[in-house]
């Protein structure tokens, strides 16, 4: 059982990594970003190129992964998103573009980096042996990065400038702009650094799993459904559904493993009587 | 629009479809349109559906899930039951209505993008579901079901039996355009009613719907109902045509799809779904030429229509009127 809690705890920080660029582009735009799971993608393949193939150091790989992603979130939010919300009636608009840039960045990866399974030599060798647990030197180091990102990203919205404009506009957009805050720029920034996080996540999953063209559609759905049970918009909630449904996801594959292949579909009905009872998930506005 | 020039471009529509255009496919010789025109028409029928949730101001991305039961459900029956495939037409869109009341009593609750992302949710679970359900034989799927057999009433055939037809692929067209017209009109009904006027309002501000007396939770119910039975009809149609059914039939992207189809017609006309979809579907073919770039340049001009036209390509109409 330790064995389960272990990988629930470690996927559970990948995932809430995920969600937490997912949640933060939908806090400040309104935007439901369908391209998550490709960018997160896309950022696995940058990460791949630099370390596995170029032979730079993991770290330069993984900055690489965020820093081009954070480019490409910000160029999308100034030429599309922001054209498109000012110019549409409905704010629903949105999602039909965000699904056209999901489309958008699968041609694109698949053009450059082919359809293969992709993976890296390891970080690190070795294997953690205790009496109950049995954990590879490299996820621990992946699942500590992941927590130290989580961390990172915390502490910059709590006390940095940007963080702060960025939690008054995800607060009250007219209040925050009012006060002085230049909503476009920052608008801009968290699109960014919400791509950058799926950039970073996706480098650093690289490590473990690898990466192929395929998975975008998803990664994007699971990070739905991380930000449905903590709550669309909120900091808090993200991390909760990421190591909530990493919990559930280990928990769920080693019990229900005798009854063939149905976890998602118990996590899914769990979900939809969860969202019954609760619309706005764990700590979510009770608004949508 | 008076009611007779509606009539006049009902009738005008009718003609071009029922008469023209398979015309022109027989003198052109490209019977492979016909299939292609057929599934507009079905893909039509449930983006229909799609959008009558957006008219409420829901964003429905479920409605492959209920394509899939319909088409499962019509499948079962023909194949396990021997039950003509013309009576499980409204059984599989009735059984998805009845399917949609007990899902959308409590996820309707749910708003903006919350509910959004529940229907996301609920096109995987019926994925899911078929996998794992003994009755619909998991990913293997159903295949060889039956043609539809011939239909009278009073005596009349109204359909004739398909498997003794020279060209059922004309005929499948055919009866899909007029389902399809029928489906519209009844849509078109809907939303110039007073219950259309209530939708309107529920899309607005339901909160305010309700302190003036709209039953909120009563007609969205209903709506979603509607819009399933659409997605269900859609879906037991396009099982008779392709005469298989998998768990990988509808997915998220097809779910996304008629999501778009709405988006690119524009979320504000009626027949905008019709007009979405013939696009979508004949520009994804014709970029079939293109090979590899086929999706780079569709998603491309996916975001090009969006950033130029965000209203719909329908809004286009509305800006000449403006004008002039």
């Amino acid at each position: 059982m330790a064995q389960v809690i272990a990988n629930g705890v470690y996927l559970g920080a990948q995932y809430a990594l995920i969600a937490l660029g997912l949640t933060l582009i939908f806090a400040l735009m309104n935007v439901l970003n369908f391209a998550h799971g490709q960018m997160y993608v896309l950022g696995g393949f940058i990460t791949y190129t630099a370390y596995g193939q170029l032979g730079l150091p993991f770290i330069v790989a993984l900055l690489a992964s965020g820093v081009t992603l954070g480019v490409i979130g910000a160029l999308i939010e100034k030429l599309l998103f922001r054209t498109v919300i000012r110019r549409s009636v409905r704010e629903e608009s949105t999602m039909l573009l965000a699904a056209a840039v999901a489309y958008f960045l699968d041609a694109v990866i698949l053009l450059l980096f082919g359809e293969k399974q992709r993976g890296v030599p390891k970080i690190v060798n070795g294997v953690f042996v205790s009496d109950a647990l049995i954990m590879p030197y490299d996820r621990l180091l992946i699942g500590a990065l992941a927590v130290l990102f989580i961390g990172a990203f915390m502490l910059f919205m709590q006390f940095s400038k940007p963080g702060r404009a960025m939690r008054a506009l995800a607060q009250d957009r007219v209040a925050a702009q009012l006060m002085g805050v230049r909503v476009d720029r920052y608008s801009m920034i968290g699109f960014a650094l919400g791509a950058m996080l799926a950039g970073v996540v996706g480098g650093l999953l690289v490590a473990i799993t690898g990466v192929n063209s395929g998975i975008g559609g998803p990664i994007s759905i699971k990070a739905f459904l991380m930000v449905m049970i903590g709550g669309a918009g909120v900091v808090g909630g993200a991390i909760a559904g990421g190591f909530i449904l990493g919990m559930i996801e280990s928990v769920g594959l080693s019990v229900l493993h005798a009854y063939g292949d149905i976890t998602y579909l118990v996590i899914f009905a769990a979900l939809m009587v969860f969202l019954s009872i609760r619309p706005n998930g764990l700590m979510g506005k009770p608004w949508g | 629009m008076s009611s007779t020039s509606k009539l006049f471009s009902a009738l005008a529509f009718l003609l071009v479809t029922l008469v023209a255009v398979p015309w022109l496919i027989t003198v052109t010789r490209r019977l492979d349109l016909y299939y292609t025109l057929t599934s507009v028409a079905l893909l039509a029928i449930a983006s229909g559906g799609v959008w009558l949730t957006f008219y409420i101001g829901r964003i429905n991305i479920g409605q492959a899930a209920f394509a899939l039961m319909g088409g499962y459900v019509s499948a079962i029956l023909v194949v396990t039951y021997g039950v003509p495939f013309w009576l499980t037409l409204p059984l599989a869109g009735l059984f998805c209505a009845v399917a949609s009341i007990l899902i959308g009593l409590p996820i309707l609750r749910l708003r903006g993008v919350y509910f959004a992302m529940v229907t996301l949710v609920l096109t995987e679970v019926a994925r899911l579901l078929a996998l794992a359900l003994p009755v619909t034989n998991g990913a293997k799927g159903l295949v060889n079901i039956p043609l539809p057999g011939s239909t009278t009433l009073f005596g009349v055939t109204l359909i004739p039996d398909f498997a003794t037809l020279a060209n059922p692929r004309l005929t499948f067209y055919l009866i899909s355009v007029v389902l399809m017209v029928i489906c519209y009109a009844g849509l078109y009904r809907l939303v110039h009613s007073r219950v259309g006027r209530l939708c309107l309002s529920l899309q607005q501000n339901e909160e305010l719907a309700s302190s003036i007396g709209v039953n909120v939770a009563y007609l969205r119910v209903v709506i979603y109902a509607v819009s399933s039975l659409l997605g269900g009809l859609g879906g037991a149609m396009f099982v008779a045509i392709s005469q298989s059914i998998y768990p990988s039939s509808f997915t998220i992207t097809d779910s996304i799809n008629f999501m778009l189809n709405c988006f690119l017609g524009g979320l504000g006309y009626v027949f905008g779904p019709i007009l979405g979809t013939f696009l979508l579907y004949f520009g994804w073919d014709l970029l079939f030429q293109t090979g590899r770039l086929q999706l780079l340049i569709f998603s491309s001009v996916l975001i090009a229509l969006m950033l130029i036209l965000p209203n719909g390509l329908l809004s286009l109409r509305l800006f000449r009127r403006s004008k002039g």
